[in-house]
């Protein structure tokens, strides 16, 4: 944990650049007007006087890549709908933020779903799409009144409807609340319950660009990525690619969270690291130290304290055995058990397992059962590799990536932490206080003191 | 089989007689608004998520009563619904509280104190997971990630956001709403009730002055980055935690404690015949008919 030479500078103004969170400290900033002033639908003017093909190559030149967590690059997704093969074709905007530690998505909708609702427009007008979807994620009520609301006022300005700025584009945009079911945010899945059905994963190909939502050529992108497509519209490639790496271009929400001073969302160029984040943020809660860390979720494997200095895009996290994700940077202190943490995630993702196939529905359920018991200090040695061997038949066994993510968090704490396991196994029991992780654990402390 | 097996005495189980209808100024009103809804969408499957919200918004719960009214708009089977709305976590399947009180337990939730607030809250109110207060008030349950880990440990009710809550908030807002406080998120509006909120969900915007300005723009966490980009001190997030929590001896939760809510099979209105929908007749006054293909199997019907 030495500190590199090259991080003299953590002053925060120089390495955060927030651009979608750019005004959320203002008054109303949900509204078109406060939008409006921040230069809101400039982008599209801009994008409307393009050709839909023009538009789809600038984004594709501007490096933008996918913020819903597999990083595929956004322009060449538009790419791929077929054009001129008179079907309608749909944009479904994956609002379903339920990665457990992801929550960027949801403040963003919160202070600024215009930049969304632009960024659609846009959109639809490359690919060349007159119906567009907001997936939202129902268990978020107070969003979706603001998309509701956002929703309106741009039908009243003309930015949704018929005859869009004049420019011959027909749009219109529905928002749907679905029901509560994290595999919903899996595209295809998703499509399913648009249309009605159980949220099940589809067999690809063929895939969403050539058969999607009522079988149509269909785009599925996540929200903070169409919200990014009007800033570079308006501030232009070279801007987008001046912040972040040459394949890793661009600004981005990193969400902090868990035991550190000052949790909270922090958008800076890709390729900053936790330990920039940390410093310029208070660090980890005052007394203790970072134990172990998820770059982008749950179902990203784990980080320890030796992952501090790696660059947190698509590239540096791939190198170091992770994925970039979602950017949910998850951080727990020494206080934490990872049995305990790897148990409850493997509970969620059981609990969330749709059922369709055998590896995730059932080992999912078997990776609980040893969990629990080893939690509780009724494990054996052998479970551990049999957890090994379980995770091992999901991984890349399953129908969906929900079966590789209930993979991630097994194998990497295994990595890291086997002798902690093997703790709870000869000391038949946890040996940790769950008391002392709480937020209000030390400040009980002060008092009793 | 049925007749001949009722008179030798032996119970293989009466098929289910199909849902009583809504009453007819009812399902004149809920079919108004299943017409806008239905015109959203492309094809009118796609407004059955929605249509769900909706039954939800008229019942409290999803009925079979529902779920029949679902079927007849959309020109689905029973079965065809039924298992929709048992796949998703929101619809529920039994009559429940005014006020949905979800604590986070999932992982960073659960360690930051989402488990102890679960906890306190089950002992406080006398109630399991998923179980209601005698007053009808409170619906307790935990429920997975929401989305506001920056604001951990979170509990929603109603689907709004209660955001960095200890024992003691917790329980000070579970008293206020059996008493029949006004009580407000940290984030959203003002609480209204289960049944409302639903309406919401089924796509109707919330009218209420003053509820989508509620709260302001954004969360004090998710200011703190911006804040440091604009050269403003690091904001350390102020929790609205009040005194702090009681000293009690740490609890140790086993493993067991924590049981996924999908663990066991849960009824379906369907099947779960001592909770019949509330606005209609009882089921045997219904005008039975002779098959229902779609309707439960015999041995739920037992």
């Amino acid at each position: 944990m030495t500190l590199a030479p090259e991080l003299k500078d953590t002053s925060p103004e120089k390495l955060l650049a927030p651009v979608l969170s750019a005004f959320w400290d203002e008054d109303e900033s949900w509204t078109l007007d406060v939008y409006r002033r921040h230069d809101g639908y400039e982008g599209l003017r801009k994008a409307l006087a393009m050709s839909p093909d023009d538009v789809i190559a600038y984004v594709k030149e501007s490096g933008l890549r996918g913020r819903g967590g597999a990083g595929f690059p956004t322009g060449m997704k538009w790419q791929f709908i077929p054009q001129g093969d008179g079907k309608p074709h749909y944009l479904v905007v994956n609002a379903d933020e339920s990665e457990p530690g992801t929550c960027k998505d949801i403040p963003l909708l919160f202070a600024n779903p215009h930049s969304l609702i632009e960024g659609i427009v846009i959109a639809c007008h490359a690919i060349r799409s007159s119906h567009a979807f907001i997936y939202l994620r129902g268990e978020v009520v107070p969003v979706l009144r603001r998309l509701h609301t956002a929703v309106r006022e741009a039908y009243e300005a003309g930015f949704l409807g018929e005859n869009i700025l004049g420019s011959g584009l027909d749009l219109e945009l529905t928002v749907h609340a679905g029901a509560g079911a994290y595999i919903c945010g899996e595209e295809t899945a998703l499509l399913d319950s648009l249309e009605g059905r159980r949220g099940q994963p589809r067999l690809r190909p063929p895939f969403p660009a050539v058969a999607g939502l009522y079988a149509c050529p269909t785009v599925v992108n996540n929200v903070e990525s169409i919200a990014s497509v009007p800033a570079i519209m308006h501030r232009g490639k070279e801007w987008f690619r001046s912040m972040g790496s040459e394949k890793s271009p661009g600004f981005t929400l990193y969400s902090l969270s868990g035991h550190v001073a000052s949790p909270g969302q922090y958008e800076a160029p890709l390729g900053i690291t936790l330990r920039q984040l940390l410093e310029m943020s208070g660090g980890m809660r005052p007394g203790h130290r970072l134990k172990f860390w998820t770059p982008g979720g749950s179902s990203t494997p784990m980080f320890t304290d030796e992952h501090l200095d790696v660059p947190l895009d698509y590239e540096g996290v791939g190198a170091a055995g992770s994925m970039l994700g979602t950017k949910a940077l998850q951080c727990f202190d020494e206080t934490t058990c990872v049995v305990r943490a790897v148990t409850r995630w493997t509970e969620f993702y059981a609990h969330e397992s749709c059922g369709k196939c055998t590896p995730c529905r059932e080992g999912t359920y078997w990776l609980v059962q040893l969990l629990r018991d080893i939690e509780a200090g009724k494990g054996r040695m052998s479970d551990l590799d049999k957890l090994n061997d379980i995770a091992d038949n999901i991984n890349g066994k399953s129908f969906c990536a929900l079966g590789d993510g209930a993979a991630s968090p097994i194998f990497s704490s295994l990595k890291y932490f086997r002798e902690e396991y093997e703790e709870h196994i000869t000391g038949r029991g946890c040996p940790f206080d769950p008391a002392k992780s709480t937020a209000w654990a030390d400040h009980r402390t002060e008092v009793n003191a | 089989m049925t007749t001949s097996s009722s008179e030798r005495g032996v119970s293989l189980g009466m098929p289910e007689l199909p849902a009583p209808a809504y009453p007819d100024d009812v399902r004149a009103r809920l079919e108004t608004d299943a017409r806008e809804i239905i015109a959203r969408y492309p094809d009118s499957r796609s407004a059955l998520l929605p249509l769900l919200h909706l039954v939800q918004s008229e019942e409290g719960h999803v009925t079979r009563t529902g779920m029949q009214f679902c079927a007849d708009v959309l020109g689905l089977t029973t079965a065809e619904v039924t298992a929709v709305a048992t796949f998703y976590t929101m619809y529920r399947r039994r009559p429940s509280g005014d006020y949905q009180v979800g604590v986070c337990t999932n992982t960073l939730c659960a360690v930051m104190g989402g488990d102890a607030i679960f906890e306190e809250l089950q002992e406080h109110l006398g109630v399991g997971n998923g179980e209601t207060t005698d007053d009808g008030k409170v619906t307790l349950e935990h429920i997975e990630c929401n989305a506001a880990c920056d604001f951990a440990p979170v509990v929603m009710v109603n689907w709004e956001f209660f955001d960095n809550q200890t024992p003691e908030s917790a329980k000070r807002m579970v008293d206020d709403l059996r008493a029949g406080r006004p009580v407000s998120p940290t984030r959203g509006a003002p609480l209204c009730t289960f049944k409302e909120t639903a309406r919401i969900l089924a796509g109707f915007p919330d009218e209420r002055e003053g509820a989508v300005e509620a709260t302001g723009s954004a969360g004090p966490a998710s200011l703190v980055g911006l804040k440091l980009a604009k050269g403003e001190a690091p904001a350390r997030v102020v929790h609205p935690r009040g005194e702090a929590p009681r000293d009690t001896a740490p609890h140790e939760p086993s493993p067991a404690e924590h049981l996924s809510s999908h663990d066991a099979p849960q009824d379906t209105a369907a099947s779960d015949p001592s909770h019949p929908s509330p606005t209609t007749a009882r089921e045997g006054e219904a005008a039975p008919r002779p098959s229902d293909p779609a309707g439960p199997t015999a041995e739920e019907g037992e």
